[in-house]
């Protein structure tokens, strides 16, 4: 009667303090690729969520080819036909990529995994998907962990496939790939909703796109027709600006100074190998690599989180080589760290509490070793006002209760009122959207207008290109090149973070 | 339909889970008792005869929760900082045993100036003890709950010896001389209102050390680092806070209130040490952190509820023919409930939160009756 394989008709769910998605419809075409567009929070996850049987639905249908069912548990979503890749992968770490697949369907007592691994080499081999079923998940990379997902929803006959958010941990090659892998999917006959809040990708590869605010539709568009800044639009609820408006950098004396910088990694090998980089007032320099080469340890080195086994690193001239974390933070070393939750906050504590954690012994938050909460409360609801940290209880809020995008945003505010002469931003707006990233990005040049200096990490090529005056490539530890934004490309750089230097410059 | 946006969900507090926890503990007592015949009621009622029914009974009551609370206080401080002293009976030994070399030696010293003594060096070498296992763990990485339980036996044994050649009763050489009351923290200031009774200073040390404790963790810079370790010790190394140090201050601090649990259990409640014996209130005491939430006021009551079933026991046995084993039997259900007060908080939250979807459900449907759907 329909020729939608999903019908999701006037969804609503409520979660405590705020209705995730209210009246959301969602139609899905048989074999097409259809995009769920949406900032974090907007709703997206929880409607996949009630699609996938993990939550209940307050109101609302659901149809699968067109009749209506309903879904209490991934299971029953298992024997409609759908199956889902989670953003966070559920493997079994020391398994075999056979093993991780057939698990929970192994069949009888013994353990038949021949005919398993048959199969699965059969579609891996079908779908292009490369996957030797033989490897265990630990010795292979991320992307291929993905594609191992996708094989288990294929081995259990699934033919519509949610991808929840899948780009977020690839590398811009395997992101190619999997875009690959999605169309041949499709071509087979296979219907694929894929979450995202990354317009490129829908750009690339979906046919239709829903886009949700807030918990509300706004609208289902035809992508080939529609631009990415219409859509971004629609999901913001405003125009934006993916380019970042900045002035040519007026770099001014040296602020950082790394010199043959050399850091053992967690495997007590060399990360970063004999390292040197100079990162002037008034200049933004961006890190470029591919993740795990190395950038963490350079952080941390410079930072004091971990030892640096030889070389020196000096800010406005002050050997900060041997000093403790406390009087690098003073010499005026500002860290916006790669994991917000693990380092940059403190979420079993109110906010107030988190703005203060480098400066809680110093006047006026403290005098002679007794706290002053009100001077803290009176700093705490600054920093929320003037960056916008969005929370329920104001600064009482536990830093946990924060949307990503907030706490990253408290974050940011708290370090940048510091007024760091260097600040470092490693990955600022991984996991975020539009809206918040456009923001951030916009403090970190308003801080190297003020004559600061600003050390990038992202692995987001993009964001390297859109913020750094000069972008220093990292390989394996090393520094493979620095080179101005404006004499190269991406192309260029991307060579050069597979650590191939151009014939031109070295020649 | 926004209007649903207003109903807000309860959540447990935790006196609303110590209470139940303490409610479902007497409950299950008492349904041990029906077990073997005997009337919970008159269970209940000894056990407040025993440790409420008179002024002495209440001295004595209030002598058996002053170890608790700063045991309490010395497991609950170092759960704030994200370690679990385990070690309180050993912290206890040594600073009992300290200041009771000095009570047998000690006796010309004018009472004031040796009340301060044996006060201080005894929380001193209790200190010493929780200072270890804090190092072990700062510098080596060493589990507390390993070193400090090995503390406990170092401080048992080193006891043992230090029995017979300092402070031995000549008499009975399996225990310390007895310290005369002169010696000890009694005092007629207390014991006048509650005669013949234990009561003694500590009680006085003891709430003095709750609001010592509550201090330093709410209002002071040392608390707020304590706390920001406890809580994440990663976010407290990048913001330059010194985890190790803060790691042995703590074990220090916790120390220091067990070496106090033992002056004034050995200077003033019981007067002698035994060879070969380890006080139960160091392990008790985590169960009254627990109780408490951690919490130094928390800690407080939980040290009197405890107290008042540990004195009151005795009249169970002599009074309802209970034998002694089933009688420290119910107090250690109790005690289990406590600790898993967790439980207690996730089944108020589940009920909290089924109300709360039946609220949601009940004006969905009034909603959808007047509200249009809208389709796309």
């Amino acid at each position: 009667m329909s020729d939608y394989v999903i019908e999701m008709i006037g969804i609503r769910k409520e979660f405590p303090g705020i209705v995730a998605n209210d009246d959301i419809t969602l139609q899905v075409r048989e074999g097409e690729i259809h995009a769920i567009l949406g900032e974090n929070g907007a709703g997206k996850s929880t409607l996949m969520s009630i699609l996938f049987g993990l939550y209940h639905a307050d109101r609302g249908i659901i149809k699968v080819r067109g009749k209506e069912v309903r879904i209490n548990s991934p299971n029953d979503a298992n024997d409609l036909g759908i199956g889902m890749v989670h953003q966070h992968f559920q493997l079994v770490h020391n398994y075999t990529v056979t093993e991780n697949i057939i698990l929970g369907k192994e069949g009888g007592f013994l353990l038949d995994t021949k005919s398993g691994s048959r199969r699965i080499k059969e579609l891996s081999e079908k779908y292009g998907l490369n996957i030797d079923p033989d490897m265990v998940i630990e010795n292979i990379t991320v992307g291929m962990q993905q594609r191992v997902e996708i094989l288990k929803m294929l081995y259990r006959d699934a033919d519509i496939l949610i991808f929840d958010e899948p780009t977020a941990v690839l590398t811009p090659q395997e992101i190619d790939e999997l875009m690959d892998i999605m169309r041949s999917l499709a071509k087979e006959g296979k219907s694929i909703i894929i979450i995202t809040h990354k317009l490129e990708e829908i750009k690339a590869v979906a046919q239709r796109c829903t886009v949700i605010r807030r918990g509300k539709l706004v609208g289902v568009v035809d992508v080939a027709s529609t631009s990415v800044n219409d859509m971004a639009a629609m999901m913001v609820g405003r125009q934006v600006n993916f380019k970042v408006e900045k002035k040519e950098a007026e770099p001014g004396e040296t602020v950082l100074a790394i010199k043959n910088l050399n850091v053992l990694n967690n495997k007590k090998v060399l990360g970063v190998k004999d390292f040197s980089l100079d990162v002037h007032a008034g200049e933004i320099v961006g890190i470029a690599g591919v993740d795990g080469n190395g950038q963490s340890e350079l952080v941390e080195a410079i930072t004091g989180l971990r030892a640096i086994q030889s070389g020196s690193v000096s800010i406005c001239g002050r050997d900060i080589t041997r000093m403790s974390i406390k009087e690098r933070n003073e010499s005026g070393i500002g860290h916006i760290p790669e994991d917000r939750q693990k380092r940059g906050l403190i979420l079993s504590q109110p906010l107030y509490n988190n703005f203060i954690i480098k400066d809680f012994d110093k006047e006026p938050f403290s005098r002679r070793g007794l706290l002053n909460r009100k001077s803290i409360r009176e700093y705490s609801q600054k920093i929320i006002d003037q960056y916008d940290v969005r929370s329920g209880e104001g600064v009482n809020s536990l830093a946990g209760k924060l949307s990503g995008g907030n706490q990253q945003k408290a974050i940011i505010g708290r370090e940048i009122t510091e007024n760091p002469k260097l600040l470092i931003a490693v990955q600022p707006t991984r996991g975020l959207d539009v809206g918040a990233i456009e923001f951030i990005h916009k403090e970190l040049v308003k801080h190297r207008d003020k004559g600061n200096a600003v050390l990038l990490v992202s692995f987001e090529l993009d964001e390297i290109f859109n913020l750094s005056d000069r972008i220093a490539v990292i390989n394996s530890g090393r520094l493979i090149d620095i080179v101005n934004t404006r004499d190269t490309d991406e192309y260029a750089v991307g060579l050069m973070m597979a650590g191939i230097k151009s014939e031109k410059e070295s020649g | 339909m926004v209007k649903n946006t207003l109903l807000k969900e309860r959540k447990a507090g935790t006196l609303l889970v110590s209470i139940s926890a303490v409610i479902a503990g007497i409950l299950a007592g008492c349904v041990l008792l029906l077990a073997i015949g005997k009337n919970p009621f008159d269970a209940i009622t000894l056990i407040a005869q025993g440790a409420l029914s008179d002024p002495r009974r209440i001295g004595n009551t209030i002598a058996v929760s002053t170890q608790l609370i700063l045991v309490g206080l010395s497991v609950a401080f170092a759960y704030k900082s994200g370690l679990f002293n385990i070690g309180g009976s050993g912290q206890m030994l040594v600073g009992g045993c300290v200041a009771s070399v000095w009570a047998y030696y000690g006796q010309g010293i004018p009472r004031p100036l040796y009340l301060v003594i044996i006060i201080v060096t005894g929380a001193l070498a209790g200190a010493l003890w929780g200072f270890i296992s804090g190092l072990l763990k700062a510098k080596f990485n060493v589990h507390e709950v390993v070193s400090s339980i090995m503390l406990n036996w170092t401080a048992l044994w080193l006891i043992y010896e230090i029995i017979p050649a300092f402070i031995v009763d000549p008499s009975v050489p399996s225990k310390s001389a007895a310290v005369p009351a002169a010696q000890s923290l009694r005092t007629t200031v207390l014991s006048q209102f509650f005669p013949r009774s234990y009561i003694n200073w500590g009680i006085v040390i003891a709430i003095v050390a709750v609001a010592v404790i509550a201090f330093i963790l709410n209002k002071t810079t040392l608390g707020y680092q304590l706390k920001a370790v406890g809580s994440n010790k990663y976010c407290a190394e990048y913001a330059g806070i010194k985890v190790e140090r803060n790691i042995i201050i703590t074990m220090t601090i916790a120390g220091a209130l067990a070496g106090l649990a033992g002056v004034t259990y050995y200077c003033g409640y019981s007067n002698v040490i035994y060879r070969n014996q380890m006080p139960n209130e160091g392990f008790d005491g985590v169960a009254v952190a627990l109780l408490g939430n951690c919490n130094p006021i928390g800690v407080f009551f939980a040290a009197l509820f405890f107290s008042i079933l540990k004195a009151g026991k005795g009249s169970l046995g002599a009074g309802a023919d209970i034998p002694p084993e089933l009688s420290d039997t119910v107090i250690a259900v109790i005690i289990y409930f406590t600790a898993t007060a967790v439980l207690f908080r996730n089944l108020w939250n589940g009920l909290f939160h089924k109300l709360y979807e039946k609220k949601i459900a009940k004006s969905n449907v009034k909603s959808a009756d007047t509200s249009v759907q809208g389709g796309m």
